[in-house]
């Protein structure tokens, strides 16, 4: 095995460990709402949504490989660029889920591969134009798009069972939720595991593995389904509260009308060409559903601390991605990526440890909003932990 | 057509996302509506009592069952547009 080997080795091994994080980040956009009204209970939901994403997954590979190719000048593509790249979007991501903020898994990842093609050849190299169409007005303008059709959608179902009894119509929505919220997992596998697949395809044709224009190999796409669907079996249980209880309270209409506004929203994008985060589109959808609804509650300082965080991944994990290039890079060769792959796993396990005290579990997700992420373990001080 | 903004993708978007995000809930609703009619006037819809409420009916379920067939039949030809194009 030569030093080479070695770092595709790592690089592999990393873009896996991104589509975990990507996983289970992005548990919540699938299931929060329906893990919050009870139509599913907390671990058969993140089941299901695990065993869609998996065929999702599988379903299409038409977004592979167009989403480092089409915003960064590709031969200026190296191995380390690509490593540096994934340390800046899980190293974010990981954050945001410590603090219990939806943020886009896949800002996270463009912006990283961007800081470390930065670093590495110069701002030039960036092609800024399609950074601009492809990702930020998207971004802009998605979650607005999804909030207004979950909006219409909850007004006209509140609309249209306003005379029928409370229980049935629970009933019915909660049937309803399962159906809904199947069809986001399978668009979230649809969309975003293929962008770690085209991640994994560039790195082996940056190593010369793979011709260029390559369609990405069975054993990639196997593996990153796999990936991405046990790291959303593992469960964001921090996202998935703070999406289901911090946001808005929800009821099951609001539920299957916001799912409902995320899938159409990701499927039509996904098929007309149209990048954008399921991240944005899903918790556009459910703040949207809570202005739908008459006398909804929206948690407007939990949305503004949301998107401040949304206009933060893209510098924030480029600035990272940045520094793990020139880190890597001053070591220089295979010890210095080395080295930057065990400061990452060192860094996951950190968060890991800090998030279990207090953790937030299957068991209590759904304990009512405190204004905390992680729910506060005694009932006497409830308003005065964190405001 | 504009390269910052892909207008001809976001009106298509747009279009879809209404018909798919907001219609076919509302025609689950109207679904939902159909087989569980409102109590009869002066009636607490409460749902505790079902005894009290009147049931669908023929016509009521049938009519039920076609939204919910439409909602479904909507969601595969959906999937299936998207695997065929990929």
């Amino acid at each position: 095995m030569t030093g080479n080997d070695v770092v595709l080795a790592l690089v592999v091994v990393t873009a896996l460990g991104f589509d975990f994080t990507n996983g289970f980040h992005d548990t919540g956009n699938a299931m929060a709402t329906s893990i919050v009204t009870g139509a599913l209970p907390p671990r058969v939901a993140v089941g299901l949504s695990a065993v869609l994403n998996l065929v999702g997954a599988f379903l299409s590979t038409a977004v592979a490989a167009t989403i480092a190719s089409g915003l960064v000048n590709s031969q200026e593509v190296t191995l380390t660029v690509v490593f540096a790249g994934l340390i800046g979007s899980i190293l974010w991501n990981l954050a945001t889920w410590f603090l219990g903020i939806p943020s886009s898994s896949s800002h996270a990842l463009i912006g990283g591969v961007v800081g470390a093609t930065m670093a590495a050849a110069g701002s030039s190299a960036v092609k800024w134009q399609g950074l601009v169409s492809k990702v930020i007005v998207p971004a802009a303008l998605s979650p607005f798009i999804a909030g207004a059709i979950a909006a219409l959608g909850t007004y006209l179902v509140y609309r249209l069972t306003h005379d029928v009894a409370e229980r049935p119509r629970a009933h019915g929505f909660r049937i309803g939720q399962v159906g809904s919220a199947s069809m986001v997992s399978l668009a979230h596998g649809t969309n975003d595991a293929q962008k770690t697949m085209g991640v994994i395809t560039l790195a082996l044709i940056a190593n010369g593995t793979l011709h260029s224009g390559a369609k990405s190999p069975t054993w990639v796409i196997a593996s990153c389904a796999t990936a991405i669907a046990l790291g959303t079996y593992i469960g964001g249980w921090r996202v998935i509260r703070a999406l289901g209880k911090g946001l808005v309270e929800i009821e099951s209409p609001q539920g299957m009308a916001s799912e409902s506004a995320s899938a159409a929203v990701i499927l039509s994008s996904t098929d007309f060409g149209y990048s954008l985060s399921t991240t944005h589109v899903a918790t556009g959808s459910i703040l949207g559903s809570g202005m739908g609804k008459k006398g909804g509650v929206v948690r407007w300082h939990v949305a503004r601390r949301m998107v401040a965080a949304w206009l933060l991944t893209l510098p924030a994990s480029a600035v990272v991605g940045a520094l793990a290039y020139w880190a890597a890079n001053g070591i220089g060769g295979t010890a210095g990526v080395v080295v930057i792959f065990v400061v990452l796993v060192l860094a996951s396990i950190a968060f890991f440890v800090v998030s279990r005290h207090p953790a937030v579990t299957p068991e209590n997700v759904n304990a009512a909003w405190t204004g905390s992420v992680a729910p506060v373990p005694a009932p006497k001080d409830t308003d005065e932990v964190r405001s | 057509m504009n390269t910052w903004i892909n207008l001809n993708a976001l009106w298509k978007i747009v279009v879809v996302g209404l018909l798919a995000g907001a219609g076919l809930p509302a025609l689950f609703a109207v679904g939902l509506r159909l087989l569980s009619p409102p109590a009869p006037a002066g009636g607490v819809a409460t749902g505790e009592v079902a005894a009290d409420r009147p049931s669908a009916g023929p016509v009521g379920y049938a009519l039920a069952g076609l939204c919910f067939a439409v909602v479904l039949a909507a969601i595969g030809w959906g999937i299936s547009v998207i695997v065929n194009h990929s």
